[in-house]
């Protein structure tokens, strides 16, 4: 076989396997909101709600503020 | 260190790169015009000797729009909306204000020494991809000092998931590092083997393989530099200005990752009918049809954001910008696709309906998200409302006017030009030659300049209007939530 068609199977495969991935990511983003493990909704909020003052719709843990208060989150 | 209740967001860099972003938007466009009225009437060439030539002047024109307006309003836009979404002032880290006026010094003067050094003529002649190897390891240098704040500003974020736009940032981050990378691999000849200038070098890839290299880098330079970040740009600025929550975040998560998947591939379809391998031509024509999915998801995402609020379309020009914008990305991702087809890039390359293509692409939807998003954020930064709501109608509907003008003739132009280019009489001979289509086409190249200088117009009244509302408008009291104010 030549590497020309060796290429073009690896192309064919390649994407086959990525199509699987997508469509994997697709299940998986409804399947963990059915399931009540997350709300993917709600991060929209996180535009309009985005004064330095508003409550952040998820905290990080590892947030400046703790970093700055001795490991106290400032809330 | 700072208290929360005396925090605010640093817009110093956001100011800068908009400054930037006006600027090489009205030279960008300048120069457009110019070059669009030197095909209609070729006396123009003549201004100002070497230096005035469209061949000279075409490279400074894409360059000077992509990496000089584009750019500065991706970043103006980036430091912007990374510090809101990020929940983390820019001031809270020392290192990250300096880098990022680092940024911005380093971008603006290697961007003028860019621009000079193609007016001058040094162009390493690949497409998009001009400028030499002293100014493209410049180039790296900016790139990684970005990837420096963003990362930075990620790192001390308040905020522990990422909006979608930020998504999008890091993808033309990532996206552009990589392509800008491996294009511009090259072998400067004066150190190597003592031959040429100290400017020159040559690519280190050859024949198909350099085609192939410098479109994948083409067409990827417009997923990822006119396409994936002015989506992020859109995606917080529509939102926001509408008060409307993006319709469904999930489509917007599984776009993002469909966009990824499906735009590296499809920039072979720039070498239909070249010396590249048959199978990899139909990779990339199907690809680029596929493509036609993640890209409308993200418009119909927008469209559907403001669902129930359409009233605001009548009321608020900006939201005017940011859904016409919507509208012409969508009508643009779709007529590439089509132009991908084989049976059609047969009449359609090399004639003037690509740069029509890409112009209803970059005029409707990449300028227009910009300068939306120019004037969202000008009241925050300036503290100041719009000056003139009725500037910006008049701005709208100039402008759009142009965009149409110049997609149509452009259309008409190219479908014409493939169709004598390929017509033959009844012995087989071709009918026409070369000057026979340019005569044809010198009247629609006639309405491409004046849309050029209707869309250039428009431009200079947003400059004013944005003058205005730095320098004289009426000053407000607290920021505005949603809807920016406007006299």
């Amino acid at each position: 076989m030549e590497i020309r068609e060796l290429q073009a199977y690896a192309n064919f495969f390649f994407t086959v396997f990525l199509v699987f991935l997508l469509y994997g990511y697709i299940i998986h983003l409804y399947r963990s909101e059915k399931k009540g493990e997350r709300d993917y909704e709600q991060y929209a909020n996180i535009a309009l709600n985005d004064e330095i003052t508003d409550a952040p719709v998820e905290r990080n843990p590892k947030t400046i503020d703790k970093k700055e208060k001795g490991g106290k989150i400032d809330e | 260190m700072q208290s929360n209740a005396a925090l605010e967001y640093d817009y110093s860099v956001v100011k800068l790169f908009t400054y930037t972003t006006i600027l090489f938007g009205f030279l960008g466009m300048l120069i457009g015009t110019l070059i669009a009225s030197q095909l209609a009437f070729p006396e123009l060439n003549y201004l100002l000797g070497e230096y005035g030539t469209f061949s000279r002047l075409r490279p400074v024109h894409t360059n000077i729009v992509i990496y000089g307006f584009t750019l500065s309003g991706i970043w103006a836009t980036f430091y912007y909306v990374g510090q809101r979404t990020l929940k983390v002032s820019i001031a809270e880290s020392k290192f990250l204000t300096i880098m990022s006026k680092v940024h911005f010094w380093l971008y603006f003067v290697g961007a003028l020494i860019g621009v000079v050094s193609l007016l001058l003529g040094f162009s390493a002649s690949k497409e998009y991809a001009e400028f030499e190897w002293p100014i493209d390891v410049v180039v790296v240098l900016i790139w990684v000092i970005w990837g420096v704040t963003m990362f930075g500003l990620i790192g001390i974020r308040r905020e522990k998931t990422l909006y979608i736009s930020l998504w999008y940032y890091i993808a033309c981050f990532l996206g552009i590092a990589m392509l800008y990378l491996f294009n511009n691999m090259e072998v400067p000849t004066y150190l190597v083997a003592g031959v040429g200038s100290v400017w020159h070098s040559v690519s280190m890839y050859s024949g198909t393989n350099d085609a192939l290299v410098q479109w994948w880098f083409g067409h990827n330079a417009v997923a990822f530099a006119f396409t994936v970040p002015i989506i992020a740009i859109i995606y917080y600025f529509l939102p926001k200005e509408s008060g409307q929550a993006v319709y469904s975040y999930k489509l917007s998560l599984l776009s993002f990752w469909g966009l990824m998947f499906v735009y590296l591939w499809a920039g072979s379809h720039h070498l239909l009918y070249a010396t590249v391998p048959d199978w990899m031509q139909t990779m990339g024509s199907i690809f680029s049809i596929v493509l036609i999915l993640p890209s409308w998801g993200s418009a119909i995402n927008m469209l559907l954001t403001m669902k129930g609020e359409w009233n605001q379309l009548t009321d608020n020009p900006l939201i005017k910008f940011m859904v016409l914008a919507s509208t012409f990305y969508m009508l643009s991702t779709l007529e590439g696709p089509i132009q991908a087809i084989k049976s059609v890039n047969a009449i359609a390359h090399f004639t003037d309906w690509i740069p029509g293509h890409v112009h209803d692409g970059v005029l409707g939807w990449v300028a227009f998200t910009i300068m939306s998003a120019l004037f969202h954020m000008a009241p925050r930064a300036f503290k100041r409302e719009i000056y003139s709501k009725s500037l910006m109608e008049t701005q709208f509907w100039l402008q759009t006017t142009a965009v149409v003008l110049y997609f149509t003739s452009m259309w008409i132009a190219g479908i014409t030009q493939g169709m004598m280019w390929r017509a033959v009489d009844e012995y087989g001979n071709l009918m026409y030659s070369f000057i026979d289509t340019v005569a044809v086409l010198r009247p629609y190249y006639t309405i491409r300049a004046l849309a050029g200088l209707m869309y250039l117009t428009g431009f200079i009244i947003f400059t004013y209007n944005m003058y205005m509302t730095i320098t004289a408008s009426k000053k407000l009291e607290e920021e505005p939530q949603f809807r920016s104010p406007m006299a």
